[in-house]
């Protein structure tokens, strides 16, 4: 029933579309985490002009689809005479910039949500005994809010990493040869919908379990302290 | 012996079935492809494309359905049995031959490049050297291009209407696409002000006749015979020349 050749013969198309999709997924979720943490911590924030801002963001990029916010920079854009010839346009001109942009914007939206409700879960016992202590909200912050809650975020960071990386499906209506793209190009020349879409879901399938499996082992560590015991949960 | 007897008949009349009755028809159509197929904001599909398919239908006695996809899917999913027919500016090549038949082809009209005006004075591979060159991705101009300009880096996007507008973006140096549709999606336009055609109109492939047709499923041979039919007929009664008047000012028919 499968053609192997077909298959054999996309191999390495798929090797080069895997690339494109890691390298997607790593600098977009890389400069999300990067920008979500302190965003997090804006979002936890008592003042309104400080919290505001980022509830506005969070709010506008969770409530559009990525597909229409590729689509509003990648194409809406470009139809500007202005945006064409400011300096910014050698870098919009780029689907590998607008991707990336749209794509980070995107995945900061979700992760500081993320963040921003593992810092309010933290047991008030915890904030009591730091400032009992004399330790300034800086210092609070770093020793006993960001770690514990970076900690307790981790399931949920995981399931927002294996999200995105379905959603690099995407840039292939950009003109960026991931995967999907590949797997579109073998369907429409060899009219074979296995060794085409059957392929590339076994690779997203694989990409989803070994990332899955990461998350699981720095849980462990990170997580031990959580860990039902003998005596009930500690 | 007889249980084997039985599901051989039962089998028999399931296969015998779809064949006789086809008053009913579905219509791949694709609908990015202006003036031959478009969908108006509203959703509706128009089009030479369109016109074209209802008018063989309609001559042909069957009721038919449209249904709008992708190019590149469409294809496949004529085979995968989402519809009977494609009637979407089909160029017929010997590559598609290998996964479907053709009709007669109902209309022929060459290719050619679109860049800004003055860019470039000929459209050869020495002039278009380290330029990239916009196309419809796995279309036969594709294949053109990637054969003949292999110093040009080559943008490929999946619709035809995205070429025009990759143009404009300037994300590159010049378009290749339909003679037909390079100016109805972007030379007649506003936006089409300062862009002009290189070079002379390109005939793709010489050797197939070609042209564009109607393609249909391998083996069914009553259904062409009967839509190569319907192309005769439509063009003897005046019909296909009252369509064409609507988009054209010249002559598409094919020449033979």
């Amino acid at each position: 029933m499968i053609d192997w050749s077909i298959i054999a013969e996309a191999l390495p198309a798929f090797a080069e579309g895997l690339k494109t999709t890691m390298m997607l997924l790593a600098i977009s979720c890389g400069a999300g985490l990067v920008l979500s943490v302190p965003l997090a911590v804006a979002r936890v924030s008592p003042h309104r002009a400080v919290w505001g801002p980022v509830w506005l963001f969070t709010y506008v990029m969770r409530g559009t689809p990525l597909l229409v916010q590729l689509f509003m920079v990648y194409h809406g854009l470009a139809q500007f005479e202005a945006v064409r010839e400011s300096f910014a346009w050698p870098a919009l001109r780029s689907p590998w910039f607008c991707a990336w942009l749209v794509f980070t914007l995107n995945t900061t939206a979700y992760t500081t949500e993320i963040f921003a409700g593992a810092l309010r879960a933290t047991p008030s016992g915890e904030l009591e005994a730091a400032r009992s202590l004399g330790m300034s909200e800086a210092t609070i912050y770093r020793r006993i809010l960001l770690p514990s809650a970076l900690r307790r975020a981790l399931p949920q960071y995981g399931n927002e990493v294996v999200m995105m990386m379905h959603a690099t499906a995407i840039a292939s209506t950009v003109t960026l040869v991931e995967i999907t793209r590949v797997a579109r190009d073998v369907y429409y020349n060899h009219f074979a919908p296995l060794e085409s879409f059957g392929v590339v879901a076994v690779i997203y399938f694989v990409l989803t379990f070994g990332m899955a499996g990461l998350f699981k082992l720095v849980e462990r560590r990170a997580l031990r302290h959580l860990r039902p015991t003998a005596s009930g949960v500690a | 012996m007889i249980r084997t007897l039985t599901g051989a008949l039962a089998l028999a009349i399931l296969t015998a079935l779809p064949v006789q009755a086809q008053t009913k028809l579905r219509v791949g159509v694709e609908g990015n492809y202006p003036p031959f197929s478009m969908i108006s904001p509203d959703g509706k599909l128009s089009g030479f494309d369109i016109d074209i398919a209802n008018a063989v239908c309609a001559q042909m006695k069957v009721e038919c359905t449209l249904v709008q996809q992708e190019f590149d899917g469409i294809i496949p999913a004529l085979n995968a049995k989402k519809f009977d027919m494609i009637v979407a500016s089909l160029t017929i090549t010997e590559e598609r031959r290998k996964a479907v038949d053709f009709s007669d082809p109902y209309y022929d009209v060459p290719s050619r490049f679109v860049a800004k005006t003055g860019a470039f004075t000929e459209a050869t591979p020495a002039s278009l050297k380290g330029k990239k060159i916009i196309v419809l991705r796995n279309s036969p101009r594709a294949k053109y291009v990637q054969e003949r300009f292999k110093e040009s880096e080559i943008l490929l996007v999946a619709k035809e209407t995205e070429v025009y507008l990759e143009l404009i973006a300037g994300r590159g140096d010049i378009a290749f696409g339909s003679s037909v549709v390079s100016g109805e999606a972007l030379l007649k336009k506003p936006e089409g002000k300062g862009f002009a055609q290189v070079g002379p109109t390109v005939i793709l492939d010489t050797t197939a006749g070609a042209g564009v047709g109607i393609a249909l499923r391998k083996g069914e041979d009553d259904l062409r015979t009967k839509i190569n039919a319907a192309i005769k007929e439509i063009r003897a009664n005046g019909t296909y020349k009252s369509l064409a008047d609507k988009y054209f000012d010249f002559d598409i028919a094919p020449k033979s």
